[in-house]
Protein backbone atom coordinates (compact mmCIF):
# COMPACT_ATOMS: atom_id res chain seq x y z
CA UNK A 1 0.00 0.00 0.00
CA UNK A 2 1.21 3.56 -0.82
CA UNK A 3 3.54 4.83 2.07
CA UNK A 4 2.09 7.88 3.91
CA UNK A 5 4.00 10.96 2.82
CA UNK A 6 1.96 13.42 2.59
CA UNK A 7 3.40 16.67 3.05
CA UNK A 8 1.19 18.27 6.13
CA UNK A 9 3.47 16.03 8.26
CA UNK A 10 6.55 17.05 7.29
CA UNK A 11 5.35 20.17 7.66
CA UNK A 12 3.57 20.05 10.47
CA UNK A 13 7.14 18.12 12.28
CA UNK A 14 8.51 22.29 11.70
CA UNK A 15 5.96 23.96 12.54
CA UNK A 16 6.79 24.51 16.02
CA UNK A 17 10.17 25.52 15.44
CA UNK A 18 9.11 27.53 12.84
CA UNK A 19 6.12 28.97 14.52
CA UNK A 20 8.84 30.18 17.65
CA UNK A 21 10.96 31.71 14.77
CA UNK A 22 7.79 34.23 13.75
CA UNK A 23 7.22 34.70 17.57
CA UNK A 24 10.81 35.57 18.02
CA UNK A 25 10.51 37.69 14.49
CA UNK A 26 7.51 39.61 15.34
CA UNK A 27 8.76 40.51 19.21
CA UNK A 28 12.05 41.55 17.38
CA UNK A 29 9.73 43.88 15.05
CA UNK A 30 8.08 45.18 18.15
CA UNK A 31 10.91 45.97 19.38
CA UNK A 32 12.26 48.33 16.65
CA UNK A 33 10.96 51.61 17.23
CA UNK A 34 13.30 51.55 20.63
CA UNK A 35 16.40 49.51 19.58
CA UNK A 36 16.99 51.07 15.86
CA UNK A 37 14.61 54.05 15.76
CA UNK A 38 16.12 54.65 12.41
CA UNK A 39 14.86 51.60 10.07
CA UNK A 40 11.31 52.21 11.89
CA UNK A 41 10.17 54.02 8.69
CA UNK A 42 11.69 51.18 6.65
CA UNK A 43 9.80 48.49 8.22
CA UNK A 44 6.61 50.05 8.64
CA UNK A 45 6.77 50.35 4.66
CA UNK A 46 7.89 46.57 4.28
CA UNK A 47 5.29 45.82 6.37
CA UNK A 48 2.36 48.34 4.58
CA UNK A 49 4.04 46.26 1.38
CA UNK A 50 3.60 42.91 2.60
CA UNK A 51 -0.10 43.49 3.81
CA UNK A 52 -0.60 44.02 -0.18
CA UNK A 53 1.70 40.97 -1.19
CA UNK A 54 -0.38 38.57 1.12
CA UNK A 55 -2.89 39.71 -1.47
CA UNK A 56 -1.02 38.78 -4.13
CA UNK A 57 -0.26 35.83 -2.61
CA UNK A 58 -3.91 34.96 -2.02
CA UNK A 59 -4.35 34.42 -5.82
CA UNK A 60 -1.09 32.48 -6.34
CA UNK A 61 -2.57 30.16 -4.03
CA UNK A 62 -5.33 29.46 -6.76
CA UNK A 63 -2.30 28.93 -9.56
CA UNK A 64 -3.52 33.09 -10.51
CA UNK A 65 -0.99 35.57 -11.12
CA UNK A 66 -2.58 39.69 -11.21
CA UNK A 67 0.05 41.95 -12.77
CA UNK A 68 -2.43 44.84 -11.71
CA UNK A 69 -3.31 44.22 -8.00
CA UNK A 70 -1.43 47.99 -7.58
CA UNK A 71 -4.97 48.67 -8.56
CA UNK A 72 -6.17 47.86 -5.03
CA UNK A 73 -3.47 49.45 -3.57
CA UNK A 74 -3.71 52.25 -5.10
CA UNK A 75 -7.92 53.05 -4.89
CA UNK A 76 -7.38 52.58 -1.14
CA UNK A 77 -4.76 54.68 -0.66
CA UNK A 78 -7.01 57.47 -2.68
CA UNK A 79 -10.12 56.94 -1.11
CA UNK A 80 -8.46 57.76 2.03
CA UNK A 81 -6.49 60.90 1.25
CA UNK A 82 -9.87 62.40 -0.41
CA UNK A 83 -11.66 61.40 2.78
CA UNK A 84 -9.15 63.16 4.50
CA UNK A 85 -9.08 66.03 2.47
CA UNK A 86 -13.19 66.50 2.37
CA UNK A 87 -13.22 65.16 5.86
CA UNK A 88 -9.63 66.62 7.89
CA UNK A 89 -11.11 65.54 11.30
CA UNK A 90 -11.36 61.89 10.18
CA UNK A 91 -10.65 59.35 12.33
CA UNK A 92 -7.74 56.88 11.47
CA UNK A 93 -9.99 53.80 11.73
CA UNK A 94 -12.74 55.63 9.58
CA UNK A 95 -10.12 56.24 6.98
CA UNK A 96 -8.92 52.37 6.91
CA UNK A 97 -12.55 51.38 6.97
CA UNK A 98 -12.96 53.19 3.56
CA UNK A 99 -9.90 52.85 2.09
CA UNK A 100 -10.73 49.21 2.25
CA UNK A 101 -14.10 49.34 1.62
CA UNK A 102 -12.68 51.33 -1.44
CA UNK A 103 -10.78 48.50 -2.54
CA UNK A 104 -13.22 45.59 -1.98
CA UNK A 105 -15.67 47.83 -3.90
CA UNK A 106 -13.34 47.98 -6.60
CA UNK A 107 -12.49 44.20 -6.66
CA UNK A 108 -15.93 43.33 -7.27
CA UNK A 109 -16.33 44.93 -9.55
CA UNK A 110 -13.47 44.26 -11.55
CA UNK A 111 -13.33 40.89 -10.24
CA UNK A 112 -16.92 40.37 -11.54
CA UNK A 113 -15.35 40.64 -14.90
CA UNK A 114 -12.00 39.08 -14.64
CA UNK A 115 -12.85 35.65 -12.87
CA UNK A 116 -13.99 34.72 -16.01
CA UNK A 117 -10.57 34.04 -17.20
CA UNK A 118 -7.19 32.28 -16.36
CA UNK A 119 -3.58 32.54 -16.59
CA UNK A 120 -2.07 34.65 -19.04
CA UNK A 121 -5.70 36.62 -19.77
CA UNK A 122 -6.10 37.10 -16.02
CA UNK A 123 -3.08 38.46 -15.45
CA UNK A 124 -3.39 41.22 -18.55
CA UNK A 125 -6.67 41.91 -17.92
CA UNK A 126 -5.98 42.71 -14.28
CA UNK A 127 -2.98 45.08 -15.73
CA UNK A 128 -5.05 46.50 -18.21
CA UNK A 129 -7.77 47.72 -15.27
CA UNK A 130 -4.63 49.25 -13.54
CA UNK A 131 -3.24 51.33 -16.08
CA UNK A 132 -6.22 52.51 -17.22
CA UNK A 133 -6.92 54.00 -13.03
CA UNK A 134 -3.52 55.33 -13.42
CA UNK A 135 -4.34 57.07 -16.37
CA UNK A 136 -7.46 58.32 -14.83
CA UNK A 137 -5.33 59.72 -12.11
CA UNK A 138 -2.53 61.13 -14.52
CA UNK A 139 -5.24 62.94 -16.74
CA UNK A 140 -7.78 63.83 -14.31
CA UNK A 141 -5.11 66.53 -12.34
CA UNK A 142 -7.57 69.02 -11.26
CA UNK A 143 -8.93 65.62 -8.83
CA UNK A 144 -6.12 63.76 -8.56
CA UNK A 145 -3.10 66.28 -8.67
CA UNK A 146 -1.69 64.30 -11.71
CA UNK A 147 1.79 63.02 -11.56
CA UNK A 148 2.44 64.85 -8.19
CA UNK A 149 -0.56 63.38 -6.40
CA UNK A 150 -2.57 64.18 -3.52
CA UNK A 151 -1.73 64.63 0.38
CA UNK A 152 -2.28 62.15 3.25
CA UNK A 153 -3.43 64.35 5.61
CA UNK A 154 -2.72 62.81 9.45
CA UNK A 155 -6.30 61.59 10.55
CA UNK A 156 -7.17 61.75 14.39
CA UNK A 157 -7.18 59.19 16.38
CA UNK A 158 -9.90 58.24 18.93
CA UNK A 159 -10.84 61.80 18.56
CA UNK A 160 -6.98 63.06 19.41
CA UNK A 161 -4.73 64.68 17.29
CA UNK A 162 -1.53 63.16 17.77
CA UNK A 163 2.16 64.85 17.17
CA UNK A 164 4.11 63.87 14.23
CA UNK A 165 6.31 61.29 15.80
CA UNK A 166 3.07 59.79 18.39
CA UNK A 167 1.13 59.23 15.03
CA UNK A 168 4.09 57.68 13.45
CA UNK A 169 4.37 55.52 16.32
CA UNK A 170 0.81 54.30 16.42
CA UNK A 171 0.68 53.80 12.44
CA UNK A 172 3.29 51.29 13.50
CA UNK A 173 1.85 49.48 15.89
CA UNK A 174 -1.12 49.56 13.59
CA UNK A 175 0.66 47.89 11.08
CA UNK A 176 2.50 45.24 13.10
CA UNK A 177 -1.17 44.12 14.52
CA UNK A 178 -2.60 44.02 11.22
CA UNK A 179 0.32 42.00 10.02
CA UNK A 180 -0.76 39.42 12.68
CA UNK A 181 -4.08 39.77 12.50
CA UNK A 182 -4.65 39.44 8.89
CA UNK A 183 -1.64 36.85 8.58
CA UNK A 184 -3.53 34.97 10.85
CA UNK A 185 -6.53 35.24 9.27
CA UNK A 186 -5.50 34.43 5.63
CA UNK A 187 -4.07 31.19 7.20
CA UNK A 188 -7.28 29.94 8.47
CA UNK A 189 -9.06 31.24 5.44
CA UNK A 190 -6.36 29.14 3.54
CA UNK A 191 -7.39 26.10 5.74
CA UNK A 192 -11.11 26.62 5.84
CA UNK A 193 -13.37 24.98 3.14
CA UNK A 194 -14.37 28.25 1.69
CA UNK A 195 -10.54 28.91 1.27
CA UNK A 196 -9.62 25.14 -0.04
CA UNK A 197 -12.57 24.85 -2.50
CA UNK A 198 -10.56 28.55 -3.54
CA UNK A 199 -7.63 26.96 -3.89
CA UNK A 200 -8.82 23.94 -6.00
CA UNK A 201 -9.09 26.27 -9.01
CA UNK A 202 -5.15 25.60 -9.32
CA UNK A 203 -6.10 21.67 -9.72
CA UNK A 204 -9.54 21.14 -10.95
CA UNK A 205 -11.98 23.12 -11.71
CA UNK A 206 -13.80 20.51 -13.87
CA UNK A 207 -14.35 18.62 -9.96
CA UNK A 208 -15.68 21.90 -8.84
CA UNK A 209 -18.42 22.29 -11.29
CA UNK A 210 -19.61 18.89 -10.37
CA UNK A 211 -19.30 19.66 -6.89
CA UNK A 212 -22.00 22.21 -7.07
CA UNK A 213 -20.02 25.08 -6.88
CA UNK A 214 -19.17 27.58 -9.36
CA UNK A 215 -15.44 28.43 -9.87
CA UNK A 216 -15.88 31.79 -10.84
CA UNK A 217 -17.44 32.69 -7.62
CA UNK A 218 -14.75 30.35 -5.52
CA UNK A 219 -12.37 32.71 -7.58
CA UNK A 220 -14.26 35.71 -6.55
CA UNK A 221 -14.29 35.16 -3.08
CA UNK A 222 -10.50 34.96 -2.87
CA UNK A 223 -10.27 37.95 -5.52
CA UNK A 224 -12.52 40.06 -3.07
CA UNK A 225 -10.22 38.61 0.13
CA UNK A 226 -6.43 39.25 -2.13
CA UNK A 227 -8.38 43.16 -3.22
CA UNK A 228 -9.30 44.01 0.70
CA UNK A 229 -6.06 42.73 1.72
CA UNK A 230 -3.84 44.86 -0.86
CA UNK A 231 -6.17 47.65 0.43
CA UNK A 232 -5.19 47.39 3.92
CA UNK A 233 -1.45 47.72 2.51
CA UNK A 234 -2.54 50.88 0.39
CA UNK A 235 -4.40 53.27 3.33
CA UNK A 236 -0.97 52.17 5.28
CA UNK A 237 0.90 53.01 2.97
CA UNK A 238 -0.36 56.01 2.27
CA UNK A 239 -0.43 57.29 5.50
CA UNK A 240 3.08 56.24 6.31
CA UNK A 241 4.37 58.46 3.31
CA UNK A 242 1.60 61.29 3.82
CA UNK A 243 1.65 61.40 -0.18
CA UNK A 244 -0.47 59.16 -2.73
CA UNK A 245 0.40 59.31 -6.38
CA UNK A 246 0.14 57.71 -9.34
CA UNK A 247 3.36 55.49 -8.90
CA UNK A 248 0.92 53.44 -6.20
CA UNK A 249 -1.11 52.03 -8.98
CA UNK A 250 1.56 51.91 -11.61
CA UNK A 251 2.38 48.71 -13.32
CA UNK A 252 5.89 47.96 -11.58
CA UNK A 253 3.99 48.30 -7.94
CA UNK A 254 2.36 45.18 -9.32
CA UNK A 255 5.08 43.26 -10.71
CA UNK A 256 6.88 44.45 -7.85
CA UNK A 257 4.26 42.62 -5.24
CA UNK A 258 4.45 39.27 -8.12
CA UNK A 259 7.96 39.83 -6.86
CA UNK A 260 8.03 39.76 -3.17
CA UNK A 261 5.52 37.10 -3.91
CA UNK A 262 8.11 35.02 -5.41
CA UNK A 263 10.76 35.91 -3.39
CA UNK A 264 9.30 35.19 -0.28
CA UNK A 265 8.08 31.71 -1.66
CA UNK A 266 4.75 32.06 -3.47
CA UNK A 267 1.69 31.07 -1.90
CA UNK A 268 3.39 31.58 1.56
CA UNK A 269 1.45 33.83 3.98
CA UNK A 270 4.83 34.17 6.13
CA UNK A 271 7.42 34.96 2.92
CA UNK A 272 5.03 37.74 1.87
CA UNK A 273 6.14 39.70 5.16
CA UNK A 274 9.19 38.44 4.86
CA UNK A 275 9.81 38.61 1.27
CA UNK A 276 8.80 42.16 1.57
CA UNK A 277 11.15 42.89 4.25
CA UNK A 278 14.08 41.71 2.60
CA UNK A 279 13.04 43.33 -0.79
CA UNK A 280 12.91 47.10 0.73
CA UNK A 281 16.11 46.27 2.93
CA UNK A 282 18.09 45.32 -0.36
CA UNK A 283 16.10 47.70 -2.23
CA UNK A 284 17.13 50.78 0.32
CA UNK A 285 20.77 49.53 0.75
CA UNK A 286 21.36 48.50 -2.18
CA UNK A 287 20.32 51.93 -3.49
CA UNK A 288 22.25 53.36 -0.81
CA UNK A 289 25.37 51.62 -1.48
CA UNK A 290 25.09 50.39 -5.73
CA UNK A 291 23.40 53.73 -6.93
CA UNK A 292 21.64 52.77 -10.37
CA UNK A 293 22.20 49.13 -10.14
CA UNK A 294 20.22 47.92 -7.40
CA UNK A 295 17.45 46.85 -10.22
CA UNK A 296 20.29 44.57 -11.13
CA UNK A 297 21.13 43.43 -7.57
CA UNK A 298 17.21 42.82 -7.36
CA UNK A 299 17.17 41.06 -10.13
CA UNK A 300 19.93 38.41 -9.49
CA UNK A 301 18.72 38.05 -6.07
CA UNK A 302 15.39 36.70 -7.58
CA UNK A 303 17.30 34.86 -9.94
CA UNK A 304 18.93 33.00 -7.72
CA UNK A 305 16.19 32.13 -5.97
CA UNK A 306 14.07 30.43 -8.20
CA UNK A 307 17.13 28.80 -9.71
CA UNK A 308 18.41 27.29 -6.35
CA UNK A 309 15.23 27.55 -4.10
CA UNK A 310 11.52 27.58 -5.69
CA UNK A 311 10.11 27.36 -2.17
CA UNK A 312 11.65 30.85 -1.99
CA UNK A 313 13.30 32.14 0.97
CA UNK A 314 10.49 30.20 3.19
CA UNK A 315 11.54 26.98 1.18
CA UNK A 316 14.91 27.81 2.56
CA UNK A 317 13.86 28.14 6.07
CA UNK A 318 11.67 25.49 5.80
CA UNK A 319 14.78 23.26 4.15
CA UNK A 320 16.81 24.51 7.21
CA UNK A 321 14.65 23.15 9.58
CA UNK A 322 14.01 19.64 8.24
CA UNK A 323 17.73 19.09 7.95
CA UNK A 324 17.85 20.35 11.42
CA UNK A 325 15.49 17.94 12.73
CA UNK A 326 16.55 14.80 10.07
CA UNK A 327 13.78 14.92 8.18
CA UNK A 328 15.64 15.35 5.13
CA UNK A 329 14.24 12.51 3.51
CA UNK A 330 10.59 13.95 3.61
CA UNK A 331 9.07 15.27 0.52
CA UNK A 332 8.18 18.64 0.56
CA UNK B 1 -40.98 -0.93 -12.94
CA UNK B 2 -39.54 1.53 -10.12
CA UNK B 3 -40.04 4.94 -10.35
CA UNK B 4 -38.11 7.10 -13.22
CA UNK B 5 -35.39 9.19 -11.85
CA UNK B 6 -33.84 10.34 -15.27
CA UNK B 7 -35.42 10.98 -18.59
CA UNK B 8 -34.22 12.20 -22.41
CA UNK B 9 -36.56 12.83 -24.55
CA UNK B 10 -35.20 13.06 -28.34
CA UNK B 11 -31.91 14.23 -27.79
CA UNK B 12 -29.78 15.60 -30.62
CA UNK B 13 -26.03 17.07 -30.52
CA UNK B 14 -24.09 17.19 -33.67
CA UNK B 15 -19.92 17.59 -33.67
CA UNK B 16 -19.32 18.82 -37.49
CA UNK B 17 -20.90 16.21 -39.72
CA UNK B 18 -21.17 13.68 -36.43
CA UNK B 19 -24.20 13.12 -34.83
CA UNK B 20 -22.80 12.27 -31.61
CA UNK B 21 -26.62 11.76 -30.07
CA UNK B 22 -29.43 11.23 -32.27
CA UNK B 23 -32.58 11.24 -31.44
CA UNK B 24 -31.96 9.58 -27.75
CA UNK B 25 -35.03 8.77 -25.51
CA UNK B 26 -34.31 6.85 -22.53
CA UNK B 27 -35.87 6.40 -18.99
CA UNK B 28 -33.33 5.38 -16.13
CA UNK B 29 -35.49 4.19 -12.98
CA UNK B 30 -34.83 4.29 -9.49
CA UNK B 31 -32.65 1.54 -7.46
CA UNK B 32 -31.65 0.01 -10.89
CA UNK B 33 -27.71 0.21 -12.06
CA UNK B 34 -27.87 0.59 -16.02
CA UNK B 35 -24.34 -0.21 -18.16
CA UNK B 36 -24.04 1.47 -21.31
CA UNK B 37 -21.93 -0.71 -23.99
CA UNK B 38 -21.43 0.34 -27.39
CA UNK B 39 -18.22 0.72 -29.52
CA UNK B 40 -15.97 3.48 -29.24
CA UNK B 41 -17.24 7.10 -30.70
CA UNK B 42 -21.09 5.25 -30.43
CA UNK B 43 -21.52 8.81 -28.22
CA UNK B 44 -21.97 6.79 -24.90
CA UNK B 45 -19.83 9.81 -23.34
CA UNK B 46 -21.47 12.33 -25.18
CA UNK B 47 -24.60 11.32 -23.40
CA UNK B 48 -23.26 11.27 -19.99
CA UNK B 49 -22.17 15.04 -20.29
CA UNK B 50 -25.80 15.75 -21.80
CA UNK B 51 -27.50 14.62 -18.99
CA UNK B 52 -25.05 16.49 -16.10
CA UNK B 53 -25.20 19.52 -18.05
CA UNK B 54 -21.96 19.88 -19.61
CA UNK B 55 -23.03 19.49 -23.28
CA UNK B 56 -26.18 21.21 -24.57
CA UNK B 57 -27.99 19.34 -26.72
CA UNK B 58 -29.46 20.93 -30.16
CA UNK B 59 -32.81 19.28 -29.62
CA UNK B 60 -34.64 17.11 -26.90
CA UNK B 61 -34.79 17.24 -23.29
CA UNK B 62 -33.12 15.44 -19.84
CA UNK B 63 -35.51 15.57 -17.31
CA UNK B 64 -34.59 14.60 -13.49
CA UNK B 65 -37.31 13.70 -10.95
CA UNK B 66 -39.62 15.36 -13.72
CA UNK B 67 -38.11 18.62 -13.62
CA UNK B 68 -36.49 19.81 -17.08
CA UNK B 69 -32.63 20.19 -16.17
CA UNK B 70 -31.51 20.68 -20.10
CA UNK B 71 -30.49 24.01 -19.45
CA UNK B 72 -28.58 24.02 -16.36
CA UNK B 73 -25.09 24.22 -15.94
CA UNK B 74 -23.20 20.89 -14.04
CA UNK B 75 -23.54 22.37 -10.34
CA UNK B 76 -26.97 23.26 -10.60
CA UNK B 77 -27.81 19.45 -11.79
CA UNK B 78 -25.53 18.33 -9.20
CA UNK B 79 -27.63 20.69 -6.59
CA UNK B 80 -30.70 18.51 -7.80
CA UNK B 81 -28.79 14.85 -6.90
CA UNK B 82 -26.77 13.87 -9.99
CA UNK B 83 -23.14 12.93 -9.64
CA UNK B 84 -20.61 12.24 -11.48
CA UNK B 85 -17.20 10.22 -12.01
CA UNK B 86 -14.93 10.34 -14.79
CA UNK B 87 -12.97 8.07 -17.21
CA UNK B 88 -9.97 10.25 -16.13
CA UNK B 89 -10.65 10.81 -12.17
CA UNK B 90 -11.18 14.24 -11.82
CA UNK B 91 -9.48 14.90 -8.23
CA UNK B 92 -7.44 17.82 -6.59
CA UNK B 93 -4.18 16.67 -7.09
CA UNK B 94 -2.65 18.80 -4.48
CA UNK B 95 -5.18 17.15 -1.60
CA UNK B 96 -4.91 13.94 0.29
CA UNK B 97 -7.84 10.99 -0.51
CA UNK B 98 -9.68 12.56 2.68
CA UNK B 99 -9.34 16.31 1.42
CA UNK B 100 -10.43 15.54 -1.49
CA UNK B 101 -13.77 13.60 0.49
CA UNK B 102 -13.70 16.86 3.06
CA UNK B 103 -14.04 19.29 0.15
CA UNK B 104 -16.81 17.42 -1.88
CA UNK B 105 -18.82 17.70 1.60
CA UNK B 106 -18.54 21.09 2.09
CA UNK B 107 -19.69 21.72 -1.42
CA UNK B 108 -22.65 20.00 -0.39
CA UNK B 109 -23.54 21.93 2.76
CA UNK B 110 -22.85 24.54 0.64
CA UNK B 111 -20.16 25.61 3.37
CA UNK B 112 -22.56 25.68 6.26
CA UNK B 113 -19.02 26.21 8.34
CA UNK B 114 -16.72 28.41 6.23
CA UNK B 115 -14.45 29.70 8.49
CA UNK B 116 -13.18 26.20 10.20
CA UNK B 117 -10.70 24.34 9.57
CA UNK B 118 -11.52 21.90 7.36
CA UNK B 119 -10.04 19.00 9.08
CA UNK B 120 -12.26 19.96 12.17
CA UNK B 121 -15.98 20.34 10.06
CA UNK B 122 -18.12 17.88 11.82
CA UNK B 123 -18.82 15.71 8.76
CA UNK B 124 -15.29 14.02 8.84
CA UNK B 125 -16.10 11.01 10.65
CA UNK B 126 -18.81 10.60 7.56
CA UNK B 127 -16.19 10.91 5.32
CA UNK B 128 -13.60 8.58 6.69
CA UNK B 129 -16.64 6.28 7.11
CA UNK B 130 -17.25 6.55 3.17
CA UNK B 131 -13.41 6.18 2.43
CA UNK B 132 -13.65 3.46 4.53
CA UNK B 133 -16.98 1.73 2.42
CA UNK B 134 -14.75 2.33 -0.77
CA UNK B 135 -12.06 -0.03 0.60
CA UNK B 136 -9.32 3.26 0.89
CA UNK B 137 -9.58 3.94 4.79
CA UNK B 138 -5.89 3.51 5.10
CA UNK B 139 -4.50 5.99 2.25
CA UNK B 140 -6.99 8.21 3.71
CA UNK B 141 -3.93 10.70 4.35
CA UNK B 142 -2.32 10.01 0.90
CA UNK B 143 -2.23 12.75 -1.78
CA UNK B 144 -4.03 11.59 -4.41
CA UNK B 145 -1.21 11.29 -6.93
CA UNK B 146 0.61 8.95 -5.29
CA UNK B 147 -2.36 6.43 -5.15
CA UNK B 148 -2.89 3.45 -7.81
CA UNK B 149 -5.08 4.42 -11.04
CA UNK B 150 -7.34 2.09 -9.30
CA UNK B 151 -7.51 3.90 -6.03
CA UNK B 152 -8.13 7.10 -7.72
CA UNK B 153 -11.32 5.47 -9.19
CA UNK B 154 -12.57 4.87 -5.72
CA UNK B 155 -11.80 8.23 -4.78
CA UNK B 156 -13.23 9.14 -7.87
CA UNK B 157 -16.44 7.74 -6.99
CA UNK B 158 -16.38 8.40 -2.96
CA UNK B 159 -16.28 12.28 -3.80
CA UNK B 160 -19.42 11.91 -6.23
CA UNK B 161 -20.81 9.80 -3.28
CA UNK B 162 -20.17 12.07 -0.80
CA UNK B 163 -22.33 14.41 -2.38
CA UNK B 164 -24.88 11.78 -1.55
CA UNK B 165 -26.47 11.64 -4.83
CA UNK B 166 -29.59 10.17 -5.87
CA UNK B 167 -28.13 9.09 -9.27
CA UNK B 168 -24.66 8.62 -9.99
CA UNK B 169 -23.10 8.37 -13.84
CA UNK B 170 -19.96 6.98 -14.49
CA UNK B 171 -17.59 6.82 -17.03
CA UNK B 172 -15.86 3.48 -17.53
CA UNK B 173 -14.99 2.70 -13.71
CA UNK B 174 -12.98 0.22 -14.51
CA UNK B 175 -10.63 1.32 -17.46
CA UNK B 176 -7.37 1.53 -16.83
CA UNK B 177 -7.43 -0.81 -13.76
CA UNK B 178 -5.51 -4.06 -13.82
CA UNK B 179 -7.74 -6.95 -14.57
CA UNK B 180 -7.17 -8.73 -11.55
CA UNK B 181 -8.30 -5.73 -9.56
CA UNK B 182 -11.48 -4.85 -11.70
CA UNK B 183 -13.80 -7.31 -9.93
CA UNK B 184 -12.88 -6.19 -6.29
CA UNK B 185 -13.06 -2.60 -7.45
CA UNK B 186 -16.97 -3.43 -8.60
CA UNK B 187 -18.27 -5.38 -5.51
CA UNK B 188 -16.70 -2.52 -3.46
CA UNK B 189 -18.44 0.02 -5.84
CA UNK B 190 -21.66 -1.64 -5.79
CA UNK B 191 -21.74 -2.47 -2.23
CA UNK B 192 -21.50 1.53 -1.72
CA UNK B 193 -24.08 2.04 -4.10
CA UNK B 194 -26.49 -0.44 -2.46
CA UNK B 195 -25.42 0.79 1.08
CA UNK B 196 -26.21 4.67 -0.11
CA UNK B 197 -29.12 3.75 -1.91
CA UNK B 198 -27.82 5.32 -5.72
CA UNK B 199 -29.06 4.82 -8.76
CA UNK B 200 -26.00 4.04 -10.98
CA UNK B 201 -25.24 4.49 -14.96
CA UNK B 202 -22.00 2.96 -16.26
CA UNK B 203 -20.29 3.16 -19.26
CA UNK B 204 -18.55 -0.59 -19.83
CA UNK B 205 -15.99 -2.11 -22.27
CA UNK B 206 -16.05 -4.85 -19.77
CA UNK B 207 -18.55 -7.53 -20.62
CA UNK B 208 -17.18 -9.71 -17.45
CA UNK B 209 -18.68 -6.60 -15.63
CA UNK B 210 -21.58 -6.03 -17.64
CA UNK B 211 -22.56 -9.44 -17.20
CA UNK B 212 -21.82 -9.74 -12.87
CA UNK B 213 -22.69 -6.41 -11.91
CA UNK B 214 -25.79 -4.44 -14.42
CA UNK B 215 -29.19 -4.64 -14.09
CA UNK B 216 -29.74 -4.03 -17.39
CA UNK B 217 -27.47 -3.18 -19.96
CA UNK B 218 -28.14 -0.47 -23.15
CA UNK B 219 -26.48 -0.79 -26.24
CA UNK B 220 -25.24 2.33 -28.12
CA UNK B 221 -24.87 2.77 -31.50
CA UNK B 222 -23.99 5.55 -33.72
CA UNK B 223 -25.60 7.88 -30.93
CA UNK B 224 -28.77 5.91 -29.76
CA UNK B 225 -29.56 3.21 -27.68
CA UNK B 226 -29.65 0.00 -30.07
CA UNK B 227 -30.90 -2.44 -27.78
CA UNK B 228 -31.87 -2.90 -24.05
CA UNK B 229 -32.64 -5.06 -21.81
CA UNK B 230 -31.04 -7.55 -19.10
CA UNK B 231 -27.85 -8.52 -19.02
CA UNK B 232 -28.21 -12.59 -20.01
CA UNK B 233 -30.42 -10.99 -22.96
CA UNK B 234 -28.23 -8.22 -24.46
CA UNK B 235 -25.05 -9.97 -24.12
CA UNK B 236 -26.25 -13.10 -26.19
CA UNK B 237 -27.74 -10.79 -28.75
CA UNK B 238 -26.23 -11.47 -32.37
CA UNK B 239 -26.32 -8.06 -33.06
CA UNK B 240 -24.11 -7.11 -29.99
CA UNK B 241 -21.81 -10.06 -30.12
CA UNK B 242 -21.13 -8.80 -33.97
CA UNK B 243 -20.65 -5.41 -32.85
CA UNK B 244 -19.52 -4.69 -29.69
CA UNK B 245 -18.45 -7.81 -28.44
CA UNK B 246 -16.27 -8.51 -31.30
CA UNK B 247 -16.91 -12.19 -31.84
CA UNK B 248 -17.88 -13.92 -35.72
CA UNK B 249 -21.24 -14.89 -34.92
Amino acid sequence: MTTKTHSTKAKASMKSPLTFLWVIGVLAVIAVPFTTPSIQLLFNFAMAKGLAVLGVTVLLRAGQVSFGHALYFGIAAYAGAFLMASMPAADFFVVLIVGVAGAVLAGLFVGLFVVRYRGIFFGMLNLAFSMIFWSILEKFYHYTGGADGIRFARPTVLGQVLTHGQFEMMLYYSVVVLMVVLGWFTQRWFASPIGQLFQTIKTNETRLEYLGISPRRALLSGYLLSAALCGVGGVMMGMAQGVVTPEYVWWVRSAEMVFIAVLGGAGSVHGAFLGALIYEVVRTYASVYAGDIWQMILGGFLLIIILFAPGGLIGILESLFRRGSGKEGARK
Amino acid sequence: MSDVLLETRNLVIKFGGVTAADNVSLKIHAGRNLAIIGPNGAGKTTFLNICTGWLKPSNGQVLFEGQDVTPLPPRKIVDRGVARAFQIPQLFTEHTALENLLISVSARDKLRNPLMDMHRIPERDEMLHLLDMVGCADVADTLVVELSEGQRKLIDIAVALALKPRLLLMDEPTSGVASSEKHSIMEILIGALKEANVTSVFVEHDMGIVENYADEVAVWNSGNVQLRGSPAEILEHPDVIRDVIGEVV
